[in-house]
């Protein structure tokens, strides 16, 4: 018994945000910021509109394009570093907004991880008969900690949602995946502010130390290839995509070359989404799919890295 | 087998897609060869790639210049 995806679905809000736009805000340069990231524009959620709101957008067009009826659904896991609230979880409220319920729904969080995290969860409860029809979830609504006045992260995030839908099947399906964690790096990537005594206690804007994030990034991510492909006997030959975590495009482009990809094998969005966070790996891979790149029986391999750290890949034949 | 030097002019020229001719023992990365910060975490991952070390990220802030990297690579060579 495999999991496969039956369909993909995204949404990104209306408002763009660009480089030249933050330039106005914040002392840098489209110049700047795209020679050191790749990242042209990013999309910013409206006021009032909620990670589940994304989510749910999301969560509909890939339950279209998958061709079944809600009512399927026996399973809803939710990757976000954003929720709506401390509680309940982001997942419980989309699955309310679904007006569906009954069935196990849950977030995780494993913060730019997180979808390749949930994705692993939910292949784990199909192939063990616990779920049959699992939506899988990436949704941020970053730009709420986001810090507008720091020119070295403002520039880099966005908001958005990806939705997969996760049948059991007996063709592949994903084949393989691999998860990560070492909280020795905890303090390079973090966001600090937690709810306490009625008030904040830390800071509640992302902190990061981008030389020290980019140097692991680069090496954990090929690795974590290498472990994922030679776990199913694969060569890097053999796949047809990279849909990786969209940070920065030259950590991307380190990363296809430790694999031997061309770029022209690569889906990237970061130019035109910023980075999303858990949100960023399902709206490429939605994108792939949509623009018509990314073929049914091809195989792609999706790759994340995080605070925490954590990261991962799956390897699957879609 | 070509020198230390040799090696390290190598990998700067590759890195920071500059003609080797123009890597000096006395260029400074940013300053003469125009690399960004990530330009230069890449040049120090690519030197400890190719020279089998770890160089500690408070060493390889210190590490500015073409010389810098051969002295640093030199005194902690592993083989």
């Amino acid at each position: 018994m495999y999991s496969r995806i039956a369909g993909t679905g995204s949404y990104l809000p209306e408002r763009i945000l660009s480089n030249a736009e933050l330039a106005t805000r914040v002392d840098t340069s489209d110049e700047w910021i795209a020679s050191r990231t790749g990242i042209r524009q990013r999309h910013i959620a409206a006021d009032g509109q909620t990670t589940s709101d994304m989510a749910l957008i999301a969560a509909n067009r890939a339950i279209e394009a998958a061709g079944i009826d809600k009512s399927e659904i026996d399973l809803i896991i939710v990757a976000t570093t954003t929720p709506d609230n401390v509680f309940p979880s982001t997942a419980c409220i989309l699955q309310d907004k679904l007006e569906l319920h009954g069935f196990p729904a849950f977030d995780v969080q494993a913060v730019c991880a997180g979808f390749i995290y949930a994705l692993a969860t939910a292949d784990n409860f199909v192939k063990g008969g616990s779920a049959k029809c699992a939506l899988v979830i990436g949704a941020e609504t970053l730009s709420n900690i986001t810090d507008w006045n720091d020119r070295g992260t403002c520039i880099l995030f966005g908001d958005g949602a990806g939705a997969v839908v996760l049948k059991a099947s007996e063709e592949p399906g994903i084949l393989q995946t691999r998860l990560h964690a070492d909280g020795r790096y905890r303090h390079i990537l973090k966001t600090e502010g937690r709810m306490k005594a009625g008030g904040l206690d830390g800071s509640p804007y992302i902190y990061m130390e981008g030389n020290a994030v980019f140097k692991f990034a680069v090496r954990a991510l090929a690795d974590v290839a290498e472990e994922t492909l030679a776990a199913a006997g694969m060569q890097q030959s053999q796949v047809d995509w990279l849909v990786p975590h969209q940070a920065n495009l030259r950590i991307i482009e380190s990363t296809a070359k430790h694999l031997g990809l061309p770029m022209d094998q690569v889906i990237v969005t970061v130019d035109k989404h910023g980075n999303t966070s858990a949100a960023s790996i399902p709206l490429a891979l939605d994108e792939g799919v949509r623009s018509g790149r990314i073929q049914r029986g091809q195989t792609l391999l999706l790759e994340g890295i995080g605070g925490g750290f954590a990261w991962g890949s799956a390897l699957l034949k879609y | 087998m070509e020198n230390i030097e040799q090696r390290v002019k190598k990998i700067v020229a590759e890195q920071l897609g500059v003609p080797e001719t123009d890597v000096k023992n006395e260029s400074s990365f940013v300053n003469d060869l125009g690399a960004d910060s990530l330009d230069t975490v890449e040049l120090v991952m690519a030197l400890e790639e190719e020279f089998e070390c770890e160089i500690p990220d408070e060493e390889a802030e210190k590490i500015t210049t073409v010389q810098q990297a051969i002295d640093y690579v030199s005194g902690h060579l592993s083989k």
